[in-house]
């Protein structure tokens, strides 16, 4: 088999992990090496594929053979698919060869299980070895740690990679028996807890010893599949916000089920992927990493799912009556950024300009607030926006009809690509 | 004494701009408009071509300098935005740095400032996407790229470019503003380049394009396809010199093996690419 059967093969089997980013660690150019981790802090997209998503890095899986039989995954073991699999020789090539071109920001390694979790490691940190030795290259590494294999080899893969994930997949224990019967919650969440430990670890050291190599600089991501199972956003979100604060992980992405295949547990063919929900998702996952909100603020046992017409964030607002209108020219920067229609990078805007000046509506859009969302929730100088009259009825009407406008085209996806 | 009126023509260069300012503070003079050298003339008003002269360029750009240290770096960027008439936006900006001192410089929605700043968004929004989006193609160990960027991007590209493939002789030919970046072992320059053509591609050229092509087609889901959100992030104006929007020609090799040379980029009327880049390289 040529290499461009593999790549179309192994790419194929690799694209569900929406995980493409290239963000979370600066590292410049070395002598005699190849490449550099130096872009932006949010990472490069080289492209964007006919799905909207971005392309960053050269998502491939070593090979789709695969020991285990989960029921969603292209790759089970009983799925009637062409295998093929990478030598790692062809595969540092490929990386090389991209980069050079500037096709991509780096290399995304995963991996089906073949003979058992070790086995497969060791492949993984035998292409890595090469990539990064013989081949010389300084670019961005995602690797995939496998569950179930020894901590050593985790640690092995960790020097190489510059970013590790485990995948959870399924959000409950319970849909992970039904659906993965030869796998179990242990065994994922071990090398997580592994990887957490040895950044923290390897960061003290670095503090003590500046050439102590580093282990996963860019930290580690996880994914989870939307929609295969009854589980609620609630109980998702929550889950995502326990993995910030006791993996301290730098992202957790969110994958719409697609239907690949016919089982009496999973929707059927037919159905398609809950886009709009993972978007929601996603803005709320958005809201807890970088705008201060708590899961337990978005829903609650009466609201376990978000509402699919309105962004988690208006709703929150909508709810909260008594804390608006907020006053742009004294709020804190905490409360700017709880206003509909000001990101954070507004709100930093508009604490550092309102120093030189009172702002007024006609500043605000200058400062690109959407004041289409924002106006139903400040004052400015203690007047709202002009011929503006509503009740929070109105507000929710309008909003509404806003996001209608916006969705009636096919769904947006937040882009994947920030940290 | 009061201060007259005129048209003012300089070479395009950022000191020739400089010039035009000490020109016209020498001269006592506002210029109406600052016209770029090879513009036409539409008015009967006299037009004052600014000679460029390097210790004047100097003595302006240290005046504002002790204004506000930061703002000869945000003026040199801003410089390389297509911003209509952006020389005599900046010249005004210049004159209010002059007269009442820097503070209006930290205020985004300053009617002087708020052009200026919306422009360098869109400069460095540019930047942002062709630093992913520019295409390589190694002829004979040299990698070429083709762009088509709205601002003046070059410069403000090469610091990443060179610093990523440090060690491999590169050349990126900008077809709006006509000029070239060269890199190898190191050194790099900017020179004009009036032309500019891609050759047809050897036998493993074409076949990683093959294989970028694939993987491009391969990682969509089908079922998730939105051409929408696509074009957001990667408007069509970028799709004409990246690789994976071609079409089938663009993927085949040079049939006949060409003679030897013939599979290196053609430039036209720029002497300055064989003696640049290393000559066993280029030679025949």
């Amino acid at each position: 088999m040529d290499t461009l059967e593999k790549l179309n093969i192994l790419a194929d089997a690799a694209k569900y992990d929406a995980a493409c980013t290239s963000s979370g660690v600066r590292r410049g150019a070395r002598k005699g090496y190849v490449g550099n981790t130096v872009s932006s802090i949010n990472g490069c997209c080289h492209s964007f594929s006919a799905d909207g998503r971005c392309i960053t890095l050269l998502k491939v899986l070593m090979t789709n053979y695969c020991i285990y039989d989960c029921r969603y995954c292209v790759n089970r073991r009983s799925n009637d698919i062409r295998r093929a699999a990478f030598t790692p020789k062809e595969l540092a090539e490929l990386t090389i060869a991209f980069y050079r071109r500037n096709y991509i920001e780096g290399l995304f390694l995963s991996s089906g299980v073949i003979r058992d979790p070790d086995y497969t490691a060791e492949r993984m940190i035998e292409t890595l070895s090469l990539l990064r030795g013989t081949y010389c290259f300084n670019g961005y590494i995602h690797a995939k740690a496998i569950p179930g294999a020894a901590p050593e080899l985790v640690t092995r893969l960790g020097l190489l990679a510059d970013r590790l994930s485990v995948n959870i997949e399924l959000p409950s224990e319970q849909s992970l028996r039904m659906l993965c019967p030869e796998k179990d919650k242990r065994a994922i969440l071990a090398p997580m807890r592994q990887i957490k430990d040895q950044v923290l670890e390897n960061r003290h050291d670095l503090t003590r010893y500046r050439h102590t190599p580093k282990f996963a600089p860019a930290g580690q991501s996880t994914q989870m599949i939307i929609g295969a199972t009854p589980d609620s956003d609630r109980h998702i979100l929550c889950l995502s916000q326990g993995l910030y604060r006791t993996y301290r992980l730098k992202r957790v992405f969110y994958s719409a089920y697609v239907p690949v295949v016919e089982h009496a547990l999973l929707p059927g063919r037919d159905v398609p992927p809950p886009l709009l929900r993972e978007h929601r998702l996603y803005q709320a996952d958005w809201l807890l990493r970088f705008y201060g909100f708590t899961a337990d603020e978005l829903l609650d046992d009466a609201h376990p799912n978000f509402d699919l017409q309105l962004d988690p964030k208006c709703v929150w607002a909508l709810n909260h009556p008594e804390r608006f209108p907020v006053e742009v020219n004294t709020a804190d920067y905490e409360m700017l950024l709880r206003v509909p229609g000001i990101g954070a990078i507004s709100a930093r805007r508009i604490v550092a300009v309102r120093r030189w000046g009172r702002l007024d509506f006609d500043a605000l859009k200058k400062l690109r607030v959407v004041l289409k969302r924002a106006q139903y929730f400040i004052t400015c100088g203690g007047k709202g926006a002009e011929g503006l009259r509503c009740s929070t009825a109105s507000a929710r009407r309008a909003l509404l009809a806003l996001e209608a406008r916006e969705h009636t085209a096919p769904m947006q996806q937040l882009s994947l690509f920030r940290d | 004494m009061n201060w007259t009126t005129a048209l003012y023509e300089y070479d395009g260069s950022f000191d020739g701009f400089l010039c035009c300012v000490f020109d016209s503070y020498i001269r006592r003079e506002r210029p109406l408009a600052i016209l770029c050298g090879a513009q036409e003339q539409t008015s009967l008003e006299t037009i004052h071509s600014v000679e460029t002269q390097p210790a004047h360029a100097r003595r302006v750009a240290g005046s504002i300098q002790k204004c506000a240290p930061a703002a000869l770096s945000f003026l040199r960027r801003a410089f390389l935005t297509c911003l209509p008439e952006k020389e005599l936006l900046l010249y005004r900006l210049i004159c209010r740095l002059y007269d009442e001192g820097p503070a209006f410089l930290h205020d985004p929605t300053d009617p002087t400032m708020y052009p200026i700043c919306r422009a360098l968004r869109h400069l460095s929004g540019e930047l942002e996407k062709l630093r992913g989006f520019v295409r390589f193609s190694a002829f004979g160990g040299i990698y070429a790229a083709e762009i088509a960027p709205k601002n003046r991007v070059l410069p403000a590209l090469r610091p990443h470019f060179c610093a990523r493939f440090a060690d491999q002789p590169f050349l990126i030919y900008d077809r709006t503003h006509k000029e070239a970046l060269l890199h190898a072992g190191g050194r790099w320059t900017i020179v004009p380049m009036e032309q500019f053509s891609m050759a047809l591609p050897d036998e493993t050229e074409a076949r990683y394009r093959k294989l970028w092509k694939t993987f491009f087609d391969t990682v969509a889901i089908q079922s998730r396809r939105n051409a929408r959100c696509q074009r957001s992030h990667l408007p069509l104006r970028y799709r004409a010199d990246m690789t994976e929007f071609q079409d089938e020609d663009y993927f085949a090799p040079a049939e006949a093996p060409q003679p030897a040379g013939a599979a290196q980029p053609s430039v036209g009327g720029a002497d300055g690419l064989p003696e640049f880049f290393q000559r066993p390289l280029l030679q025949p």
